[in-house]
């Protein structure tokens, strides 16, 4: 396919990660440590272990998992609501396939549906609307979620439900935001951080500006980066070279698809139907200062938050669960004590190992991640 | 989550809700393309490649950029191959 292959060709990754390795072995020679550089977007986390990048690498280069997984970070008691709002009478629930298994504090999506609530897979908020023309008797929620990336799927689809005046159709949104996130982190006392991997698809609508902080207020490096195994091995290098020459600038990879400002109509979208939330509360992370979104109140009459009586209550994590020291890069998922054993992905206890970019699923799913060789592993599309 | 895929627009199917068909990997289907419009008129859009997620065209593809990355691919690739007979050179 068209700009996926010439950005898996095998015969390249020799080199870059030679040129990679000689450049940490300059760096960690000085610093006297090894680096930490932490990759944002579960997008990259997924592939780093599908194509066996993890293990490639100079055993000096620590990968940090972060919380660019909007499945993962979704705390129980949004769950709980969703569930409460898909048992409503005359509701049809539909959401990404991704969130269906998120466990709630009584049940997931997965099992309310087998319980009998009608709810649906879409892989678009668009096959959502369509629901709710073709079934003007029921109410037709849409459970919309993830970062800048999905946001506009999701305003469009406000706006053209507002242009066809759909009076069915809602949205329950918990949109998340990805540049409190990252300062958020960057605060939190216990991160040891050298440098980042920046989320590429996120960019592509937010464009490369917001980073700025990153490289002025920590002097860290975040180069953003595109998701073949090219685009990720060819990123932490210009990581790595930032750290030997003593820059910390943000730099774009993934040219061919992010520009420097974004995409306007995309910006605008989400500046017309959503507007920040004061706080958002994060699985792992606690709640996080203006790391969400919520319709405003010129799009109320499509608010399921307004339209159904949600719950909306705090659920702890169950105890056993380490999600929010993993999220944070304290432990390695082998370290938790439920992982593989009482949470796997065909009974997950935690949110890290129900997405396939969860780095506990990545970690269970792709195994053997210590042992380190050099062969790219391509075959999977 | 935030997976995206590139595609080809290959046909306008709704003009007013600026829907097209588009070329996934030999498989068709209908998205929208409102973001990638950039106030041209909506049958100049034929023919671009663009990053497609969750039914939405998000991004024009950019093949003179996409050339640049893999050209720089290149020369590190062979940079790095000189560096290392530089280094190997006159071994044993």
């Amino acid at each position: 396919m068209k700009y996926v292959d010439e950005f898996r060709e095998p015969e390249r990754v020799g080199a870059l990660l030679e040129a990679i390795a000689a450049l940490t072995g300059k760096v960690v020679a000085e610093r006297g440590r090894p680096l930490h550089i932490m990759e944002v977007c579960g997008g990259h986390t997924h592939a780093i272990f599908k194509y066996g990048i993890a293990k490639m690498l100079p055993a000096e280069i620590e990968l940090v998992h972060g919380p660019g997984c909007p499945v993962c970070v979704l705390p129980i008691g949004q769950v709980d609501d969703c569930v409460a709002i898909a048992e409503t009478p005359g509701v049809i629930f539909t959401t990404f396939g991704d969130a269906m298994r998120v466990p709630g504090s009584k049940k997931s999506l997965l099992q309310a549906k087998a319980e009998g609530a009608d709810i649906r897979m879409v892989y678009s908020p668009l096959d959502a609307l369509a629901l709710a023309r073709a079934n003007p008797e029921r109410e037709v929620v849409f459970f919309g979620l993830g970062f800048e990336t999905t946001m506009p799927a999701t305003a469009f689809t406000i706006l053209q439900a507002e242009a066809e005046q759909i009076r069915n159709f809602s949205l329950f949104c918990n949109h998340i935001t990805i540049i409190p996130t990252m300062q958020a982190l960057l605060e939190s006392p216990d991160l040891n951080l050298d440098g980042f991997i920046g989320p590429g698809h996120v960019s592509m609508i937010i464009g490369m500006r917001p980073y700025q902080f990153i490289a002025e207020k920590y002097r860290l490096p975040l180069v953003v980066a595109g998701f073949e195994p090219l685009d990720i091995l060819h990123s932490l290098w210009m990581v790595v070279k930032q750290l030997a020459e003593g820059r910390a600038e943000i730099e774009n990879q993934y040219g061919r698809v992010v520009p420097v400002d974004g995409n306007v109509a995309a910006l605008d979208a989400i500046g017309r139907v959503f507007e920040l939330r004061e706080f958002f509360e994060w699985r792992g992370l606690g709640s996080i200062d203006h790391s969400g979104v919520r319709m405003r109140k010129a799009y109320a009459h499509f608010d399921a938050e307004r339209k159904f009586a949600v719950p909306s209550q705090r659920v702890a994590d169950p105890q056993s669960c380490q999600c929010g020291d993993v999220l944070k890069g304290l432990i390695k998922p082998r370290q938790c004590k439920v992982f593989g054993t009482t949470c796997t992905p065909e009974m997950p206890l935690g949110a890290l190992m129900v997405s396939s970019e969860g780095a506990c699923a990545a970690y269970y799913q792709y195994g053997d991640f210590e042992s380190r060789n050099g062969n790219l592993v391509v075959d999977a599309a | 989550m935030c997976l995206g895929i590139p595609g080809q627009i290959v046909a306008i199917t709704d003009a007013q809700r600026k829907l097209a068909s588009v070329d996934v990997g030999g498989v068709k289907r209908e998205i929208n393309i409102a973001c990638v419009l950039a106030e041209r008129p909506i049958e100049a859009c034929i023919g671009d490649w663009v990053l497609v997620h969750v039914g939405f065209a998000m991004s024009r593809i950019n093949a003179e950029e996409a050339a640049k990355t893999l050209k720089l691919l290149i020369e590190l690739g062979e940079a790095q191959q000189e560096f290392m007979a530089m280094r190997q050179s006159g071994r044993a």
